[in-house]
């Protein structure tokens, strides 16, 4: 078996991709035991560090997003998936703040991944690779903050997985979270998103080219089985309202339907596009991994089944959103978390936006989120005495 | 807050007490000016039904409390939190569980406990969770509600009181006896009680007499569960 990665998958080096890398030598305890490393942190800042070093925020990004929340994505080039947010005056202000956004670990994008190589084989991880946790993820994290010397985070702020991963370091590290901001999130992930997620990766085991996930070292990628992945995920993302409105039953390019299986209809169409367009970026093995990641969070569960234990005696203050059309993390599940930081006697904020973009309203300009976020921000920059921005 | 056949009748509800953050001249309702000054500088407030969070904002301003809220509208608590006070969107009925006992050292309930389907539950939800407890509420038994009842046979439309019957959140009106009754049966002590009359001037009648009952449009009571099993909380500094 060849030992080299054929060059069409891997032309696009991570190693040629704009941002900061730190490499970490001292192996990390992972929650199945193993103990990684030496392993990659792929990261991007935006603003400046203050003299206090009290200004940083930590963005968290969901399953298929990157460490480049404001730049141009270096594959498609499309801009930054939070760059309406972080930018100079915006509600994450990077004349204000200092923010960090890392990709996780299991992603694709820099940091180490199953499509990394594995310096004791030489090939790519593929399922070798460690089933990773989001717990995991903020370990890694956690490191780099270390790394950069910032021992308490201004805020820690990410929607869906985001959210997550906001709510392991508010109770894995409550004196390094002064606000926390959990997005249309959830403390433990739901039957029916376990449910979909298997979904997703059944499509991608279904697909011949995956290999037995060894599809880098044979040259091949299982790109049918990724993009149906990313189809049917990216139904859940978006509300029935949604999807009716952009869509409706409108046919793609035609009077009348074909009485065939071409997409005669726009949504159709649409979420092809969006299958094949994700494919270019994400890497299918890295969507097991992280998807099983999120299907093993359950905050309680760290707690025997307590969830305010996981915040108890937190200082730190919360602002819980949701969003009323979002069905794959449904209010519901952010007023659980309100309740149990309630028992906790934490400082929480719970705000539900009225939307009808789904899950996905967290990335789409939502002015009652920004609004929201904003004042909330403020309000926590006050009593941690950070200056205004300069304007 | 629904528009009133009267238009002079002030609406009392939640989502109208003021508004946030308009620097130091800040313009309080009668009641909760009344409130804040039953209300120990530095303490820990939560306020059920904090509307746009004008006591909040005026307590957190002027002394220096650390506040917290519940809000049923969501314009409320989004404005709220856009302004930096720490609210949850929830009500009184559903809400109020998860707290833990003495977790604040008052509890604020104005102009609410009406509108609640519990009302009974809820004020011992207020007394568990706060050391103490202030609650203000129209009282149904102002000679004027009698009056308008008795001599038009149609339900009575106060300042308080402002909704037709067909679409009031009230749906639990009670007079101030009814109140202090209630509060007898369950063992809440009644620390303090100021009743406002129609222009909104306090006055100290006994809430146990007639006079109180029959000429106050408002009360405002500070209990205190008399049961208390164990000593509240410290709240933390």
């Amino acid at each position: 078996m060849s030992t080299l990665v054929s060059p069409c998958f891997r032309s696009r080096s991570v190693e040629d991709w704009p941002g900061c890398r730190l490499i970490v030598r001292q192996p990390l305890q992972l929650d199945c035991g193993l103990d990684f490393g030496p392993f990659t942190i792929a990261y991007q800042t935006y603003g400046t560090l203050n003299p206090d070093r009290s200004n940083a925020i930590l963005v968290c990004h969901a399953l298929t997003g990157d460490q480049y929340a404001a730049d141009p994505h270096p594959i498609t080039g499309k801009p930054g998936w939070w760059e309406t947010l972080v930018c100079p005056g915006g509600v994450l202000d990077t004349e204000r703040y200092f923010l960090i956004c890392a990709n996780v670990l299991g992603g694709c994008m820099g940091t180490t991944g199953p499509q990394e190589i594995d310096p004791a084989t030489g090939e790519p991880w593929a399922l070798s690779f460690p089933v990773i946790t989001i717990r995991d993820m903020v370990r890694v994290q956690k490191q780099l903050l270390d790394h950069l010397e910032i021992e308490s985070l201004f805020c820690v702020i990410g929607g869906s997985m985001g959210a997550m991963q906001v709510l392991q370091w508010a109770s894995s590290y409550p004196d390094s979270v002064f606000a926390a901001v959990p997005i249309a999130g959830a403390a433990r992930h739901s039957a029916q998103n376990i449910a979909f997620h298997e979904v997703g990766r059944q499509a991608i085991i279904a697909d011949p080219d995956w290999c037995g996930g060894q599809y880098l070292s044979l040259g091949r990628k299982p790109v049918r089985g990724l993009a149906v992945a990313r189809m049917a995920a990216h139904i859940t993302y978006l509300s029935e309202a949604a999807l009716h409105r952009k869509f409706g039953r409108n046919l793609q390019d035609r009077r009348t339907v074909t009485y065939g299986f071409d997409a005669d209809f726009q949504v159709e169409s649409y979420l092809r596009h969006q299958g094949s367009t994700f494919v270019d970026r994400f890497d299918a093995n890295s969507y097991l991994y992280i998807t099983r990641a999120m299907d093993y969070f359950d905050l309680a569960a760290e707690h025997d089944g307590s969830l305010p234990s996981a915040f108890h005696g937190t200082r730190s203050r919360f602002c819980i959103i949701s969003f009323t059309s979002d069905w794959l993390f449904p209010t519901a599940e952010s007023r659980e978390v309100v309740h149990a930081l309630n028992a906790a006697a934490a400082n929480v904020s719970f705000v539900e936006i009225a939307t009808d973009n789904g899950h996905d309203a967290f990335l789409l300009h939502e002015p009652e989120l920004f609004e929201t976020l904003r004042g909330f921000l403020n309000g926590c920059a006050e009593h941690r005495s950070l200056s205004r921005s300069r304007s | 807050m629904t528009a009133s056949s009267e238009s002079t009748v002030l609406s009392f509800g939640a989502a109208t007490q003021a508004t946030v953050g308009t620097a130091a001249a800040v313009e309080l309702r009668q009641d909760l000016r009344l409130i804040a000054e039953m209300i120990e500088p530095g303490s820990r407030v939560l306020d059920i039904g904090c509307g746009d969070g004008a006591l909040l904002d005026y307590l957190a301003r002027e002394k220096k409390v650390d506040g917290r809220g519940i809000e049923l509208s969501q314009s409320g608590v989004n404005s709220c939190v856009g302004h930096g006070l720490s609210v949850i969107q929830g009500d009184a009925d559903r809400d109020l569980e998860a707290y833990p006992t003495g977790a604040f050292d008052v509890v604020v309930l104005s102009q609410t406990l009406q509108a609640t389907r519990q009302p009974r539950q809820v004020v011992e939800a207020l007394v568990r969770i706060g050391r103490r407890a202030i609650v203000s509420f129209p009282n149904f038994g102002f000679w004027r509600i009698r009056l308008r009842l008795l001599m038009t046979g149609r339900m009575p439309l106060s300042h308080c009181l402002a909704h037709p019957w067909y679409e009031t959140p009230n749906i639990h009106l009670c007079t101030i006896h009814d109140f202090v009754a209630l509060c007898d049966e369950i063992g809440v002590r009644v620390e303090r009680s100021v009743t406002l009359d129609r222009l909104g001037q306090p006055y100290s009648l006994d809430p146990r007499g007639s006079l109180a009952n029959l000429l106050a449009e408002q009360g405002i009571f500070v209990l205190c569960g008399s049961r208390r099993e164990s000593d509240p909380i410290a709240p933390r500094s």
